[in-house]
């Protein structure tokens, strides 16, 4: 196998329409920016499932550890006074 | 990590899939589930690539200008396919330089379906008709296997590969319903790919040596067996409907089962195929292995200009 510089990898996120957020929809190798966006078109928009495509560096991207999901994101189960269910009112008040 | 720790982390992970639970790339997982989703998932894979190739042949000999655009969509489909597929692949840490070393050099295996030859405009009928339709069959229930980058992919891949049958069986009612020497090579692209189609969806169970960890993982939810009924028993109408015949004198409808009985399925020929040893199996990977080389100066080339544009910015800033 080649030790030369390979295409690096890029994240495509796509707005399915004006009103929707984009979503991740994959990833595609690329020399550079503009071809990751060429590619991304014809990967993931060949069927009008877009009208706005973002492409970001996977090395860029920072994600959490799985591994830390206790530290990470057990802090919030027990908080659950940040529910409006935590509060008790009577039947009578309406509209809240 | 202890080996009772390893167990314990096993145990979790099992418990996960069992109540239905998605495995994401960064989670634990035992190394005998990595390296089966790669086996899969690159194979599968490759399968999309090379099954570009018997169909590629008839691009410029399409008949008309539908059909023409109607082929080169489907063609382009197989390329997407193989790509969301790979990139899935890539997320349990596997290059996808790696991967394609392992298609050029034998260790990776594709379907053995397309080692066969198109040789008639009818073939591309059939190969839309049947191995799409066998595909599909396969490829729905892993719209919900326990691995999410692979689900999402099949999720992408199901709702594309609907077009491609019905192109397939557009082109076999065409040729059904015109001349008798049409008719004649639609008949006759039947004869050729109705086995091969049989064989795609695996060995029996009995000799399947993976099916059992693989429902485990939900890799699998129906058996090769039960998969090849299913198919039989929803094309068999349809060959009805187009007016030919499927080439097995042992089909016949069975009442008390509620299935088609069929003929015994030749696996000679299956193994000798998937051993390297079909009609076209070298003139597959020749077009491949060439493809990818004959290539290499314009990636390098796309990689240089990225390289130098990216200097030329870097010198513009400061």
């Amino acid at each position: 196998m080649s030790e030369k510089k390979n295409w690096p990898l890029w994240e495509i996120f796509v707005r399915s329409k004006n009103g929707l957020e984009h979503r991740h929809f994959g990833s595609l190798h690329a020399a550079d920016a503009e071809m990751a966006m060429e590619n991304a078109r014809d990967v993931y928009t060949r069927r009008n499932e877009g009208v706005s495509i973002w492409v970001v560096e996977s090395k860029n991207i920072t994600a959490s550890n799985p591994e830390h999901n206790g530290e990470m994101f057990e802090p919030a189960q027990d908080k659950i006074y940040r529910h409006p269910t935590f509060y008790d009112l009577p039947d009578e008040v309406k509209h809240m | 990590m202890s080996e009772k720790e390893v167990k314990n982390l096993e145990e979790i992970f099992e418990a996960r899939i069992a109540r239905d639970e998605k495995i994401e790339p960064k989670d634990w997982m035992p190394e005998k589930y990595r390296q089966t989703h790669i086996r899969q998932m690159s194979q599968h894979a490759h399968s999309e690539i090379i099954g570009m190739l018997p169909e590629g042949n008839w691009i410029t000999r399409a008949p008309s200008l539908r059909r023409k655009a109607a082929l080169l969509a489907k063609v382009q489909d197989e390329a997407g396919h193989g790509l969301y597929l790979y990139s899935a692949c890539e997320t349990l840490g596997i290059s996808r330089d790696e991967l394609y070393e392992q298609l050029h050099s034998g260790k990776a295996k594709y379907s053995s379906i397309f080692n066969y030859p198109t040789i008639t405009w009818a073939d591309m009928g059939a190969i839309g008709w049947l191995v799409d339709g066998a595909a599909i069959i396969n490829q729905v229930p892993l719209c919900n296997t326990s691995f999410g980058p692979y689900a999402r992919a099949m999720v992408r891949v199901c709702k594309e590969e609907s077009f491609h049958q019905r192109q397939g069986f557009e082109i076999m009612l065409t040729l059904c319903r015109g001349t008798e020497e049409q008719k004649a090579m639609a008949q006759d692209a039947l004869n050729r790919w109705w086995w091969p189609s049989l064989m795609m969806l695996g060995p029996t169970d009995a000799e399947s040596i993976h099916t059992e960890q693989s429902m485990k993982w939900k890799l699998k939810r129906k058996s090769n067996d039960e998969l090849r009924q299913q198919f039989i028993d929803q094309t068999v109408p349809q060959a009805d409907l187009l007016g030919i015949k499927v080439p097995d004198p042992d089909l016949k409808w069975n009442e008390e089962t509620g299935h088609y009985d069929f003929g015994e399925i030749d696996w000679d020929e299956f193994w000798q195929v998937v051993k390297g040893h079909g009609p076209c199996n070298k003139e597959r990977m020749n077009a491949r292995v060439s493809a990818w080389n004959n290539g290499e100066w314009v990636r390098d080339a796309a990689m240089a200009y990225a390289e130098k544009n990216e200097k030329r910015k870097v010198a513009k800033a400061s």
